[in-house]
């Protein structure tokens, strides 16, 4: 036995004196001081890593058997789920392993919502990972197109013409992008081009340069408190514990979890009511005949409603486009002192709640069918969803003068300009007799008495935080 | 923990519901059961005498058939296959597609998914309960769920005709207009069919059904089980990393 022993640390000196092993090995994993209260939020990430590397794997044994060939590309994944030796499960694997990334990296991004993990001095891990958001949404889409279905061709179609929105280039665009007029053998190609080698190496390279950032700034926690404040004499934090063993063998109880869920449904409702898998998408591609309904997988139908809120093609695309980066500009609009929902305001609270219940209903809405009360609905949560971003810097901040000022105004003036805009159009209807919907009404008192709360929550502007304590508490 | 497993129940919870919000709408409704092997036999005789001289399954192999269903190469030879004596070649039709185009006026379609792409088997059964006779078509019937159908109703034997009984009803501006408010089976003549079925002919749709899911994802016999292997040693591994995660952080305050 100690020969043994001894074989393998004279093999791991030999590479340490080549290779930064032990070193790389402490750094980030068994002298990387996590804080000891993660709590639930805590998994996601641990899970997104499991997810990929899954995706990664099953996404090259399908690659052995799947035919990038418009003639036998649905052949082929039917081929993969019935001839291949356990291909239904790595199919299935991947296909629901695609909507669990999102599940997953959604919940990720809601912790940084709850806790601030993007403010300072997280601002640019925060945006390595919208990043990897955005890259993961072209992963998704090009991988989307690849089974040939009815749902994927029209879904690329409505996509790829998009682009057509732009001025002036927008033809050349779209033409450039699908290679073709139409969606076709060509388009297909290029996206399993996309799809299984440059969005892979792509996600990759932002996911390492995400585990870097955070290791080089550590971990938030639910408290929002910084453990790099107070360390031992050794310079240890004291609120922190080794992420080896300990956040190695809590993330496997997580991981275990999780796999039950996910192959749970994997063979018990690989099409989850057809929100992983739609019916539709079992019929081949066919060119010449159009869905009466198109829409997106449930992970873009939030964006998907946006856009079609918006009866102008171009403002429609604008407005889609900057829903999904006001993101990126999490870190700098929040000015809030405290990072934690724990400690936060009233009023952040609410514009949390009310952003998280835009962005679930925008999600709903996106799978139906455009009826005009549904618009206006959506037109509703739209203006909701902005207004969370565009209104945090006013909501987060106690200070009553300067540019935080002149900001509230300005914002105020913005969305009573909206206000009348749109109420002003629903009496113009009114008064030259246009049959006005119930929807359409319920809209604009909706945005009238939104505008009239915000004034009224104007008189509790002081942002009043809860004391934060000095060091971590409870998970 | 508590909240974590609270958290499992509510997911599991949801779940639940949405895998049964299929669409509802004036579908008839069918129990599916896969493990009843006598039904998805008679259902694969149907099939293969009735569908696979049009469409075909061209994903699906017959020996897959034999082995899923337990029927022995030489039954298959003789008694489900007609236009090959390969059991490893898959269910491809003679028809050639151009020619079909011209007799139907489309190329009947493919239907080894087609379970999987109306979204399970109550469209399927509805759609083969619903061919009435309408002389104004060229085949003699139409289908109440697909309106206009080029596909005949080839399966008038085994269920006999079926006429519309009409009602009246006001449209959007008030006038009285006929539309079909169920079918009804025509008194049988003499010439009755020798295969005339009465009431036995939705035992037979249902079996033709319950095939044809089947045969969307032949895999579904097993996964059911599978998954719950999976779980049994999943959990197996809960205890142990639970146990694991505890004892080490024993010294976490």
């Amino acid at each position: 036995m100690n020969a043994v022993v001894g074989t393998l640390t004279r093999f791991r000196d030999w590479v340490d004196a080549r290779f930064p092993l032990m070193k790389t090995w402490n750094e980030h994993l068994a002298k990387y001081y996590a804080p000891k209260n993660f709590n639930f939020w805590y998994f996601f990430g641990s899970l997104a890593l499991v997810v990929l590397v899954m995706q990664l794997l099953t996404g090259i044994w399908l690659t052995m058997n799947y035919k990038p060939d418009a003639g036998m590309a649905f052949g082929s994944v039917e081929y993969i789920m019935r001839d291949v030796n356990w291909g239904w499960l790595i199919r299935y694997m991947h296909s629901t392993g695609a909507s669990a990334f999102f599940i997953v990296v959604y919940l990720h991004m809601f912790r940084a919502l709850l806790y601030g993990s993007y403010k300072k001095p997280r601002e640019l891990l925060w945006v390595i990972g919208m990043l990897i958001y955005l890259s993961l949404m072209a992963e998704a889409f090009f991988g989307y197109l690849l089974p040939w279905g009815q749902m994927s061709y029209w879904g690329a179609q409505v996509i790829t013409s998009l682009f057509g929105a732009v001025p002036w280039i927008g033809n050349q665009l779209a033409l450039w992008i699908r290679g073709d007029y139409v969606v076709s053998d060509v388009t297909l190609n290029r996206f399993f081009a996309f799809h299984v080698i440059a969005l892979p190496l792509l996600l990759c390279a932002l996911v390492f340069m995400h585990i870097i950032a955070l290791h080089e700034v550590g971990s938030n926690n639910p408290d929002g408190i910084e453990i790099k404040k107070h360390k031992d004499a050794n310079g240890v934090p004291l609120d922190g514990i080794p992420f080896h063993p300990y956040y190695t063998v809590k993330d496997m109880v997580g991981i275990v979890v999780f796999l039950m869920i996910f192959f749970g449904i994997i063979c018990w409702g690989p099409q989850m009511g057809g929100y992983f898998l739609e019916d539709n998408n079992f019929f081949p591609a066919n060119p010449l005949k159009t869905p009466a309904h198109i829409e997106p997988v449930w992970y873009f139908t939030p964006f998907y409603a946006i856009l079609r809120a918006i009866p102008d093609k171009l403002a429609g695309v604008a407005s889609m486009g900057s829903s999904v980066l006001m993101f990126f500009l999490l870190p700098w609009l929040d000015r809030g002192e405290v990072k934690s929902i724990r400690y936060r305001s009233f009023k952040y609270k609410s514009a949390l709640t009310g952003f998280t219940i835009s962005f679930l209903f925008l999600g709903w809405l996106g799978t139906q069918p455009p009826t005009p009360a549904h618009n206006w609905m959506a037109r509703f949560f739209a203006i909701a969803y902005f207004l969370y971003f565009l209104l945090l810097p006013a909501y987060t901040t106690s200070d009553q003068h300067g540019t935080a000022r002149l900001y509230k105004t300005g914002l105020r003036g913005l969305l009573w300009l909206i206000v009348a805009v749109f109420d002003g159009y629903y009496f113009w209807y009114l008064f030259s007799g246009v049959a006005v919907g119930l929807a359409h009404t319920l809209f604009v008192v909706g945005i009238t008495l939104l505008a009239v709360l915000l004034e009224i929550g104007k008189f509790y502007s002081q942002e009043v935080n809860k004391p934060v304590p000095d060091r971590v508490t409870s998970p | 923990m508590i909240r974590f497993s609270s958290l499992l129940i509510l997911l599991l919870a949801i779940y639940t519901p949405l895998c049964a919000a299929a669409e509802g709408g004036n579908l008839m409704h069918m129990e599916t059961n896969l493990s009843n092997k006598a039904s998805l036999r008679r259902g694969a005789r149907t099939f293969v005498n009735y569908c696979l001289s049009c469409h075909s399954a061209e994903y699906m192999r017959f020996s897959r058939m034999g082995r899923d269903l337990g029927i022995s190469d030489d039954v298959l030879r003789k008694n489900f296959m007609f236009g090959t004596d390969k059991v490893g070649d898959t269910m491809t039709v003679a028809m050639r597609s151009e020619d079909a185009k011209k007799f139907f006026g489309v190329a009947p379609p493919d239907l080894s998914v087609i379970a999987r792409a109306r979204g399970g088997a109550d469209w399927l059964y509805t759609y083969l309960m619903s061919f009435y006779r309408d002389p104004s078509k060229a085949t003699g019937v139409n289908n109440l769920l697909f309106p206009n159908v080029s596909m005949p109703d080839v399966l008038w034997e085994l269920q006999g005709w079926q006429r519309p009984v009409y009602k009246e009803v006001k449209d959007e501006s008030g006038k009285t207009v006929k539309q079909i408010d169920h079918l009804e089976l025509e008194a049988q003549p003499d010439h009755k069919p020798k295969a005339y079925q009465g009431e036995d002919y939705k035992q037979t749709v249902h079996d033709l059904v319950n095939f044809l899911v089947y045969l969307g994802e032949p895999i579904k016999l097993k996964r059911y089980t599978i998954g719950g292997w999976i779980m049994f040693y999943l959990a197996l591994l809960l205890i142990v990393v639970y146990l694991m995660k505890k004892e080490y952080w024993k010294d976490v305050h």
